[in-house]
């Protein structure tokens, strides 16, 4: 086996590839359903927008198959913003993946959000030039995304509930997979890859460094700026949006809010001032009031 | 030169935990420079990667502009990385994008393509015997350059690392590899004060 770390080893995309994901640390990444809206998060600072369909509040409550955004929508976004523009595809669904790769996305979001295309198999994202994003609630689930060419992790949340329990159960998971590993002996690595269900270079790698080999964001239920800084300081490395925004009583100032708490995390009397005369934050479903049926984190292995 | 200087970070987002890192390896402190007070204590301040728009919005409510431009124009070292080359360039081609405008180059913002056209390319800089690994990501492209510039490095004959006075700027991420030599450069031109 070889003693060189696994992201060492690959070739010049994968540098390129978590290289954008670096470039979007510290940001915010804003879910939006129309060039008018990509317009507004820009303005407010947004590092990155995600072009989808319907946000996830109202796919909860229009019911119904969520796919990928239309190609003209995607394209009418991408023509309004200067930043990076990324797009959500079904989990599984390798063409909704290539047409958006081949629409020049910055990067790709298999989702859970969305309805799921395959109920066995995630995208082979190695191929892909695109890099792509997935979400996870656990170690195991992220070093497998990673393992099939994820250049970015984001924990899932509860996407559009407005409810952060989740999104701070899965960080807090992941850390905790993480910190159970490190230092152990390497004879007892391959056991932890057994149980993780995870591929064993990485396995090696996260118990030596400490950390996973790729960015990792948080997701699912950011609605107010104390949320998002409450990702960052919990060792999000930046914060995905979705519903949070555009379903508030004033999405402007609240975008705005959102994005200098991330900057600003750790200074409370800034996030303070930053929570002031918001509006309504969005409505938002308490977790416990869904059924495991309702819940998206579910989707995906 | 002191043996170990403070380098500011600027840190309203992007990159900037990874020059960090490189310049901690180095044997010098770091800071997080996130409030005007933050400038008072450092020797040179890192501009990196990440979103120009969004860097610039953080800095005007951070109340930051005007004392970066102001430091840099009396004379604080800087070394701005892709992002940070858009925020110190005098002209940005068909934009009105506002910036700190105190290198004299005009750049072109996203000019290689998207991402999927970001790439990585050795680069050979003036100075150094081993190429240095770029790594381009969405990168800018420096399309015209003052008489005050120095041009260090170019890929296919578009210069890619910039030196005027103590404004040292690269259009690629060495804070992205392990190489540490563009750092030091940077580093090393503190001594000049």
């Amino acid at each position: 086996m070889s003693d060189k770390l696994w992201s060492e080893r690959l070739e010049s995309t994968w540098k390129t590839k978590i290289g954008l994901a670096e470039m979007l640390k510290g940001g915010v990444i804003m879910d939006v359903v129309t060039p008018e809206h990509a317009k507004i998060a820009e303005d407010s600072g947004a590092a990155a927008v995600m072009a989808l369909e319907r946000v996830p509040a109202d796919i909860r409550l229009d019911g119904g198959v969520a796919r990928m955004s239309a190609p003209e929508m995607i394209a009418g976004i991408q023509e309004a913003v200067s930043i990076p523009v990324m797009a959500k595809c079904r989990i599984g669904h390798f063409v909704e993946a290539q047409i958006l790769e081949a629409l020049g996305v910055d990067f790709v979001d298999e989702s859970e959000v969305l309805t799921p295309a395959d109920d066995r198999f995630h995208v082979d994202k190695s191929i892909f030039k695109v890099p792509f994003v997935c979400g996870c609630r656990n170690l195991g689930e992220a070093l497998r995304r990673i393992g099939e060419g994820a250049a970015m992790i984001r924990t899932k949340g509860e996407a559009g509930t407005g409810d952060i329990i989740e999104a701070v159960r899965h960080m807090r998971t992941l850390q905790d997979d993480i910190r159970r590993i490190q230092g152990l002996p390497k004879e007892e690595l391959m056991s932890v890859a057994r149980d993780l269900g995870a591929p064993y270079e990485l396995v090696v790698e996260v118990a030596e460094k400490g950390k996973l080999p790729v960015p990792n964001f948080s997701a699912g239920g950011v609605a107010t700026p104390a949320d998002a800084a409450l990702m960052m300081q919990l060792g999000a490395e930046a914060v995905f949006v979705g519903s949070g925004i555009f379903k508030s009583g004033d999405p402007v100032k609240r975008a705005n809010a959102i994005v200098q708490a991330v900057t600003h995390y750790n200074d409370p009397g800034k996030l303070a001032e930053l929570s002031k005369n918001l509006g309504a934050a969005m409505t938002g479903i308490g977790c416990d009031e869904l059924t495991d049926k309702d819940k998206l984190a579910g989707r995906g292995w | 030169m002191p043996s170990s200087v403070k380098i500011g970070l600027l840190a309203m987002q992007g990159a900037f935990k990874k020059h960090g890192e490189i310049i901690n390896s180095l044997g010098h402190e770091t800071l997080e420079v996130r409030n005007p007070s933050d400038l008072d204590s450092i020797h040179g301040l890192v501009i990196p990667g990440g979103e120009s728009t969004t860097i610039y919005k953080l800095l005007q409510k951070s109340g930051l502009f005007d004392s970066v431009k102001e430091k840099i124009q009396k004379g604080m070292p800087v070394f701005g990385t892709c992002a940070g080359i858009i925020l110190l360039a005098k002209t940005i081609k068909d934009m009105d994008q506002p910036r700190l405008g105190v290198l004299d180059v005009t750049v072109e913002r996203n000019a290689y393509g998207r991402q999927v056209e970001s790439f990585e390319a050795p680069l050979h800089v003036k100075g150094f015997t081993d190429p240095m690994p770029g790594i381009f990501i969405r990168a800018p492209k420096i399309i015209e350059t003052g008489t005050d510039v120095e041009v260090l490095a170019e890929f296919e004959n578009v210069p890619v690392l910039v030196r005027q006075n103590r404004i040292l700027a690269a259009t690629f991420h060495p804070e992205l590899t392990c190489d540490t030599r563009i750092h030091e450069l940077f580093i090393n031109s503190l001594s000049q004060a």
